[in-house]
Parts: C-alpha cells; structure tokens; sequence
C-alpha cells in the first residue's frame, strides 16, 4: 500500500478533518517524555509517509504535537513519535 | 484575587471545555459572593478528578460492551437502505462492521463535495462541476456503434440526450476519437448525431476484415475512451439544501485525491466515507476523526446513545500504529503479544501451532490470559501487588 510520494499539497492543512500538527524541537520532544514518563516506543506512531507528516519534513524518531478539537476536551493535545514505514 | 488564583489553578487541571464553561457560569452568577464562587471552583475540580477514569479501569472492555450491546439493537436487515434519494448507501451495522473491520474499500464508497463561494449557491454552476467530475466514457453518450465486416468504417451514433444530460459537445467526442489515433473522422453531413470512423490499416490490418473477434475488441476500446471526469467517480449529482440554499455534489464512487485538487471544490470540507482514502491523503489524524465520525453517525442513525468516547477509543487504537488496523485478527488483536490473547480471538488452533513453531512464551500479563488460565486479570486493584520482604531471620527465633 505505501505508495512512494508525489508531492503533497499544504491544501490538506486547512480540511476540516486535520488538526493542527506541529513537530517538537529536540529540548521539548525530551521535555514531554519527561513529563509523561514513558519511553518514545511507548508513543502512538505516525508514519513518515503520512501526508502531514512529510507536509512538516519530519524525520524518524522526531516527536509530532497534534492539538486536536475535541467534543468532550474541547481541545486536547496528543502526541506521536514519527516511525520508518 | 483568591478567586483569580483559585480559577488559574482549575485551568490547569480541568480540560478547556470544562473550564470555560465554569467561567461563564461564575460570571453569570452574580448574586452569588466571591468566597461562594471559590467554593464552586473547588467542587468543580474536586468533581472532575473524581469522575477521571482510575489507573487500571479496563476502558479497553468497556467501551466493547458500550458498543456491543447496543450494536445488538440495531437492524439487520438494513443492508442496502435508500438514506439519500439516489444512491444506495449502506448504514446499520454491515457499515459499522465495515469501519471496524477497516476494509480497503467501503461496499458503497461515496463522497460528500461542497462548492467553493460563488458556486455553491447556484445549482446550475453546481450541475457544471458534477458533469467535469462525473466519470464519462464514450460508452455513456452513443446509442450504437454499427459495422459492417469486411468494411473498416464504424458508425458511432450519438445519443443527443445523453450529450446534453452530460453536457459534452459533438465536438470533443470527435476530438477524443482523433486523439484515439484510430483513423479518419467523419461527421455525417446529414446527421450531426452519426460520426463515421474509418479505421485506419494499422488498426484493422487488411487480413483481418473478416474477423469478428478483432471488430468486437475495437467496439470495446471505443466504449471505453475516455472523455471526461475523474476515475472511480460512477455518478455525481447535485442537490441543494432548502434551508440554505447551499448546493452540494454527491457521488456514487470516491476519489479524494483528485476531488480535493479540483476548481469549484471546497477543498477544506470535502467528504469521502473511505477511511483508507482519507488516511493516504490526509493522514492518520484524519483518519481518526473521520472513524469517529462515521461510527457516531451509524449509531445516530440506528437512534443509539452511545458516548464518544468510547468512540473515540476505538478509533485511537485503530490509528495507534500509524495506519488504520482493523478491530480484528489482521489488526489489533492481532498485534497483541500475548499467544493466548490472539488464539482466543479466531482462528485458535493456527495461533497456537505457530507459538508453538516459534516458540513464543506468553508471559500472562494481559486481560484475556489471565481469565483464559484462571489468574486474577491485572484490573483495577490488582494492578499493584503487595509484597512483603521475607523475614531475615527466616527459621530463626520464635
């Protein structure tokens, strides 16, 4: 199924369906394992092909926030560490 | 002051939602005094860590049952169901099993398209754009194609009703047909509607003139060429909302990829009912909202009360990896570590012999192993074990 990339179009940032994705710096990605006590494997994963995630050029190991609309939360924050494949 | 400070530390505690609503509330109550109101903030907090799901609650069972049982309510027989005036949609569970099972393909893909500002409040502008996307072929606008064997001239003949329901002209089936590289075009001088196609000897090489099976294949081709519209895309129609006006194009068929590069589209809206589609072209995040989405609009549907939550568990653990899995023996279950957990799901027998191949240990520490070997399941409570330090004077002194 993973089909090699063409170009991914920035259009797909503004759908509705998309929450905001914003990709950790090194200290911060540290710094949220810290607080949550857990070792990156133990993360939810995003693949390196996910559209949004090559939208933002991250690279495997690179830790993604996602601020998602939520209908209980109101808005919640969730992350994912960027997997090969 | 004291309530300013109180409310700062509520903020970091209680999700947006909550708080902000807690805000409004405390300044709508305005009879009520200062030292009442940091009363209120208090039990709010208190009240929202009460209600957090506890370490250990097997959230994972109860959202299971929270959608099982109800799931037992609904309709069967609502297989192919009429939702919308055209097309047949499948709702009830067969698409709830369908979401869950994450299949490739929905068994009725459709999609949901709104139109950008200055189309979408004018149907015939909307019928415009649905006649662009709508998959068309030659096939779809001819009434015939006639030949004679032994003579290398077919004769198309146009439907006039169907160019005009399509909108394509005389003019762009002749350009299609030359583009084709077939032969020589030609437009029946007496009818309009006949276009004489005279097949050049590449195509249809002097010893084949006689071959019945070579002029079928070509009656084939030309059926099939292409004239306009977007691929997987069946049908598209257009229908407009009283209460706004707004115009939208539904389709029987989906392909987002090339839908959300379109003009006239509003691309920020758009709406496929495949889940693999979204997942490819807008990300597993997507992905997610979008499983959410349709579980909540199945069980609406059936008049169900089921919380989001629950829901929106399901569809986290399904995009837990990256990639939607489904609930089942090809996802979730199994991709659990445990041997017993995936044998107890489907397919036992296969799951152990290849264990015992591999020679997998189970180290018993999940849910289904545990209640499979009769141990305690680690929930709730017995998540935490009690030990105590052996005595250092074991067989020692009284």
């Amino acid at each position: 199924m993973p089909k090699r990339p063409g170009k991914v179009s920035r259009k797909i940032l503004q759908h509705e369906l998309v929450p905001e994705h914003r990709l950790l710096s090194l200290e911060e990605a540290a710094e949220v394992l810290r607080r949550l006590g857990v070792k990156p494997w133990q993360l939810p994963q995003i693949s390196v092909n996910d559209p949004v995630a090559r939208l933002l050029k991250a690279k495997p190991g690179d830790i993604i926030e996602i601020r998602r609309r939520s209908p209980t939360a109101g808005e919640a924050i969730f992350y994912r560490i960027v997997v090969p494949q | 002051m004291s309530l300013k400070r109180k409310l700062e530390q509520a903020r970091e505690i209680l999700p947006p939602s909550i708080y902000q609503e807690l805000v409004e509330k405390l300044e709508q109550a305005r009879d009520l005094k200062a030292r009442d109101k940091e009363k209120v903030v208090d039990i709010v907090v208190r009240d929202y860590i009460a209600h957090m799901v506890q370490p250990g609650e097997p959230v994972g069972t109860v959202a299971a049952q929270s959608i099982g049982e109800p799931g037992t309510q609904m309709t069967l027989r609502t297989f192919h169901y009429a939702g919308m005036m055209e097309f047949d949609v499948t709702l009830g569970l067969p698409r709830l099993i369908e979401i869950v099972d994450a299949r490739r393909e929905p068994s009725t893909p459709v999609m949901e398209i709104p139109l950008a500002e200055e189309y979408k409040y004018d149907k015939e502008k909307a019928k415009e754009i649905a006649r662009r996307i709508e998959y068309t072929t030659l096939e779809k606008v001819i009434t015939a194609i006639d030949y004679t064997l032994g003579d290398n001239v077919f004769i198309i003949r146009l439907d006039p009703e169907m160019l005009e329901d399509k909108g394509v002209t005389i003019e762009a089936v002749v350009a299609v047909l030359e583009k084709a590289k077939l032969g020589n075009v030609v437009v029946s001088e007496e009818d309009p509607y006949t276009i004489y196609l005279e097949l050049s000897e590449k195509v249809l090489p002097p010893e084949y003139l006689f071959d019945v099976k070579r002029y079928n294949d070509i009656v084939a081709k030309l059926k099939k060429l292409y004239i306009k519209g977007v691929k997987n895309i069946k049908r598209a129609t257009v229908r407009c909302s009283e209460e706004t006006g707004e115009c939208m194009i539904y389709t029987d068929g989906s392909k987002l990829s090339e839908i959300i590069k379109l003009k006239g589209v509003d691309y920020t809206r758009v709406r496929t009912n495949n889940i693999h589609e979204i997942a490819e072209v807008l990300g597993i995040e997507a992905a997610r909202n979008a499983i959410i989405e349709e579980i909540l609009k199945v069980l609406q549907d059936s008049g169900l009360d089921v919380d989001v939550r629950h829901v929106m568990l399901v569809a986290d653990i399904m995009t837990w990896t990256g990639k939607v899995r489904q609930i089942g023996r090809l996802g979730v279950v199994g991709d659990k570590r445990s041997v017993f957990a995936r044998a107890a799901y489907e397919v036992t027998t296969k799951h152990i012999f290849e264990a015992a191949i591999k020679g997998e240990v189970d180290e018993m520490l999940g849910v289904t192993e545990t209640i499979i070997a009769g141990l305690i399941p680690p929930i709730g409570t017995s998540t935490v074990l009690v030990g105590a330090p052996a005595p250092s004077n074991a067989g020692g002194e009284k």
